[in-house]
């Protein structure tokens, strides 16, 4: 969140994070995929992201992190409340209460049956939220000075 | 909406139009057109008279808020229509005395008239509502108009004093007469006070009938200056003279009266209402007769003798409920003293517009209102001198002028009490000749010093700022209309006998007479050589003694020490009133969250841990516990430690620390208690929350970055202390009370038959409570927005700088 000292050589701290990183997304993946059926969720899973992100942050300066992840946080957290929001209206349209959720199972190319729920429409906003905000809140208070 | 209801509201209507006017046709007095509007419903209200006279009342409603039972109902009864006759014609009068009064270039008319407009119409509501609400929403409305013409001359300083004190006054005394209403609504059920009057025999023993019956007589005597609640009506008297004359002496101080007399069939019949009202009126006659002679502003003297005339109607209205006690009252014996109260009040209203007017014309002519300064009027003003003559000496009751009727009346009806064996008349009634005998003469000498001392004695030009001389005669009309009514109606009092005196007692003691019976009213000048002859001669001879003599005896004026004064007492009320909550605001509005924080803390110990134990609240058994293991405890101990260490700790950075050990140790809690996603939440949650605590640290101001143990205080340890052992024992309370199954063996059983989720806890989150989440990520959002705004908006506004 600092500012990076220039002077002070990050080699080691950079290549490991280099890996570590896809390893921590790849985790927070599994976490928020899986969290139907195990420990896990969206929350979670969100939190992990952005905590790769930290990470990012922490061995490289703002900078470069945003050159690496356009994003706007903000919109993205706008965006999850947006998802969830319509998972809600979606329940609407099949004339059942709002929020209501369904799930089945479903061939798929390449992964066979799988059980799909909409309830992971939810939690996917729920996901862009989590790491919507929490990025919000540490690049805004780290640009400070 | 009837015609009724229109003549009601005329004047409201009306003064819409009044600014327009005053903007359109600025060469004309508004007042001419103003005029005209009373004058159309004087003679619209005469024409109820014959219907009156037959026994007749007129209802009207229409509807306003029916599903509460109030409506605007308009009824009108010999009462009602006395008061509407009094409120339009002397409106009238006051209204063409003020168009000569009040200059049109240097005054505000349009403000005049709107309130005095207002005024009118509200005052009619008054006295011709049937329903209570409707009544207290009019009776309002005179006090707002009469408050706004008060403070006319808003820039005077006096002015607004006065219109301060007779607002808070009178509203103190309708809002406890709210309340007697309200009270007397539990009683019948009804709004209406026909119908209220219809259910007394059966609400007269409740114990809500004595304290309506106070509350209301405190609206009445609180608008009606009674002792001790008077003092507004002196200060009211910086109004503009059309306004003192027209509410302070006519109209609005009648309104109590009015109330006290629609009210008579209620509450009449009852000791409390007979002492009360007759002992109160008698006093205030006393004291405002006795206080008037001291006065030097002639207006001050009308004034308190408006207090002492009012205190004289409303003894007699007393005095009169006896007759109600009295089953067995065929004859007119005591309704002797209604007659003459509605009679006094006719004549009261006659005589003292009339010099009212006459002191408007004098200050308007001399400048000055102080008798010591005037004298020797008289060739200057011969009319004025007349008219004054004619009122002070009906005030004065002596005839051949009005006056002199009622006030014969008045001391008949006072020498009849004593003769009464009921309501523990038989000692105390003595008390009441002797007391009016001697209020009457006080009011014959301060009727006469607004004469003589005015009229006669020596000219002193040098004191005065104009040469004085006659008023216009457009100014003296509306006075010498009302001095030749107090002549007739001593010649030809049968004029308003079973006119309107009648239907009026007839309204005030209902019920007394059979079908087609009449009270028996006949006024007369000559009853021979009787007590009360006696009592006025007496009366006439001693006050003029004393009149001749007041420069010897006044210093006894000079004994009653200044400081006593129920003025000073009020004075020393509001001022007392504003400093000690002033001071009671500064006491507990400290500024200080601790301090605020203590008292919601306070609180809570105190209203949970009282409902506790009256409601017998605790229990504590161990029927439903669980084991407690090694790692729970070793958990709890090092959770303890964490705690302790927050506190005592001197630097923050190690509480920072402690804080996020007892973090962790909650999550490793939340393994042990078998929530994976919690703890995996709590895990993460806590990291960042150290985090942004320690950048908090990072940043504190050098300035104050003292490294300093938390300072002790008793008072803190107590209330933490009480806080924790409160939430302690509801917690084993609840614990140990479970009286239902828990509803999560629903989810246990549903959780992947109907959502097609394994993990409980999410699904939950997801799709049983999902719109819990949904809302929680949006607090997530708001909380990111609302830190992204707080420094990038600061950041701005610096840059600008």
């Amino acid at each position: 969140m600092k500012k990076t000292n220039l002077k002070t050589n990050d080699l080691i701290f950079q290549t490991a994070t280099k890996v570590i990183v896809f390893l921590i997304i790849i985790y927070s993946w599994h976490l928020f995929f899986s969290g139907h059926y195990t420990p896990g969720g969206g929350f979670i899973g969100g939190l992990m992201t952005s905590g790769a992100i930290v990470l990012l942050l922490l061995a490289y300066d703002i900078k470069t992190v945003v050159s690496i992840l356009p994003f706007d946080y903000i919109k993205m957290a706008a965006l999850g409340l947006l998802i969830a929001l319509l998972t809600g209206i979606g329940s609407l349209f099949y004339n059942v209460p709002f929020l209501t959720h369904t799930f089945g199972y479903v061939e798929l190319p390449l992964l066979g049956e799988t059980a799909l729920a909409t309830a992971v429409l939810f939690d996917l906003g729920v996901y862009l939220v989590v790491i919507g905000v929490t990025m919000t809140i540490i690049q805004t208070i780290g640009e400070t000075e | 909406m009837t015609l009724l209801h229109l003549a009601i509201i005329a004047p409201f209507l009306f003064a819409i139009l009044v600014p327009f006017l005053y903007k359109y046709f600025r060469k004309i007095h508004t007042g001419w057109f103003v005029l005209i509007l009373p004058i159309v419903l004087f003679s619209y209200f005469v024409q109820f008279i014959d219907e009156m006279m037959d026994g007749n009342t007129i209802i009207q409603t229409a509807e306003w808020i029916p599903s509460l039972g109030i409506n605007f109902t308009a009824y009108i009864d010999g009462l009602g229509l006395l008061f509407a006759l009094l409120i339009t014609g002397i409106g009238s009068l006051v209204v063409l005395y003020s168009i000569f009064y009040l200059a049109k270039e240097k005054e505000q008319l349009h403000h005049f008239y709107v309130y005095l407009l207002m005024f009118m119409g509200a005052m009619l509501g008054v006295v011709l509502s049937d329903n209570v609400i409707v009544l207290y929403t009019f009776w309002e409305f005179t006090s707002l108009s009469s408050f706004l013409l008060i403070g006319f001359w808003y820039t005077r300083e006096k002015s607004r004093y006065g219109a301060q004190k007779s607002m808070m006054i009178t509203i103190f005394g309708g809002l406890l007469m709210l309340g007697g209403f309200i009270l007397l609504y539990l009683l019948t059920n009804t709004f209406s006070i026909r119908e209220m009057i219809s259910q007394v025999p059966a609400i007269m023993d409740d114990k809500l009938f004595v304290p309506a019956l106070i509350l209301i007589l405190f609206g009445a005597f609180t608008k009606s200056a009674q002792f001790p609640f008077y003092i507004w009506l002196p200060d009211a008297m910086e109004a503009p003279t059309p306004v003192s004359a027209y509410l302070h002496s006519a109209t609005m101080v009648k309104a109590g009266i009015y109330l006290v007399a629609r009210f008579s069939p209620v509450f009449a019949g009852t000791a409390e209402w007979f002492w009360i009202v007759s002992a109160f009126g008698l006093f205030t006659m006393f004291w405002g007769s006795f206080n008037a002679v001291k006065q030097t502003d002639l207006k001050g003297i009308l004034a308190f003798s408006t207090v002492s005339q009012l205190g004289m109607i409303m003894s007699m209205l007393g005095v009169g409920s006896a007759a109600l006690v009295l089953d067995s009252v065929s004859d007119t014996y005591y309704s002797v003293a209604i007659v003459a109260a509605i009679f006094h009040l006719i004549n009261h209203a006659t005589f003292k517009g009339s010099l009212f007017m006459v002191v408007g014309i004098i200050d308007h002519e001399t400048g000055t209102r102080d008798i010591r300064k005037l004298g020797g009027l008289m060739s200057f003003m011969p009319i004025s001198f007349t008219i004054s003559i004619i009122g002070a000496f009906s005030m004065a009751g002596l005839p051949p002028f009005n006056g002199f009727l009622s006030k014969e009346m008045f001391f008949t009806s006072m020498v009849r009490i004593t003769e009464l064996n009921i309501l523990n008349l038989e000692t105390l009634g003595l008390l009441f000749p002797i007391i009016a005998w001697i209020a009457s003469i006080f009011t014959f000498i301060y009727s006469m010093i607004i004469v003589f001392k005015t009229f006669t004695g020596k000219f002193q030009p040098e004191k005065l700022k104009t040469k004085p001389h006659e008023a216009p005669i457009g100014m003296l009309i509306s006075p010498i209309i009302l001095a030749s009514l107090v002549i007739i109606f001593f010649f030809f009092p049968s004029l308003l006998e079973y006119t309107i005196i009648e239907p009026a007692i007839a309204s005030i003691i209902p019920g007394m007479l059979g079908g087609d019976e009449k009270f028996h009213v006949h006024i007369q000048p000559w009853h021979g050589f009787n007590t009360e002859l006696w009592m006025t001669i007496g009366v006439v001879l001693i006050g003029l003694l004393a009149f001749l003599m007041l420069s010897k005896w006044s210093g006894i004026y000079r004994f009653t020490p200044k400081k006593l004064t129920l003025n000073k007492g009020y004075d020393a009320a509001i001022r007392g009133l504003d400093k000690s909550s002033s001071t009671f605001t500064r006491f507990y509005m400290t500024g200080f969250i601790r301090d605020y924080l203590a008292y919601i803390f306070i609180f809570m110990i105190v209203i949970v841990g009282t409902s506790l134990v009256v409601k017998n609240g605790f229990s504590f058994n161990l029927r439903n516990t669980a084991p407690v293991g090694i790692y729970e405890a070793v958990l709890a101990a090092v959770m303890v430690i964490g705690t302790i260490t927050v506190l005592f700790a001197k630097s923050r950075l190690t509480s920072i620390i402690a804080l996020g050990s007892v973090g962790y140790s909650l999550s490793l809690f939340f393994v042990l208690f078998r929530a994976p996603d919690l703890a995996l939440t709590q895990l993460c949650v806590e990291t960042v929350s150290v985090a942004l605590f320690l950048l908090c640290f990072y940043y504190l101001p050098e300035l104050k970055k003292r490294e300093k143990k938390l300072p002790f205080k008793l008072t803190n340890l107590i209330i933490s202390l009480g806080v924790g052992a409160i939430v302690t024992l509801i917690g084993l309370a609840a614990n140990s009370q479970r009286v239902s199954e828990t509803i999560s063996s629903y989810f246990i059983e549903n959780s992947y038959e109907l959502a097609g989720g394994k993990n409980m806890v999410n699904v939950i989150l997801v799709d049983f409570r999902g719109f819990d989440t949904l809302f929680e990520i949006t607090v997530l959002c708001i909380a990111a927005l609302g830190i992204y705004g707080m420094i990038r908006l600061q950041a701005k506004k610096e840059g600008e700088e």
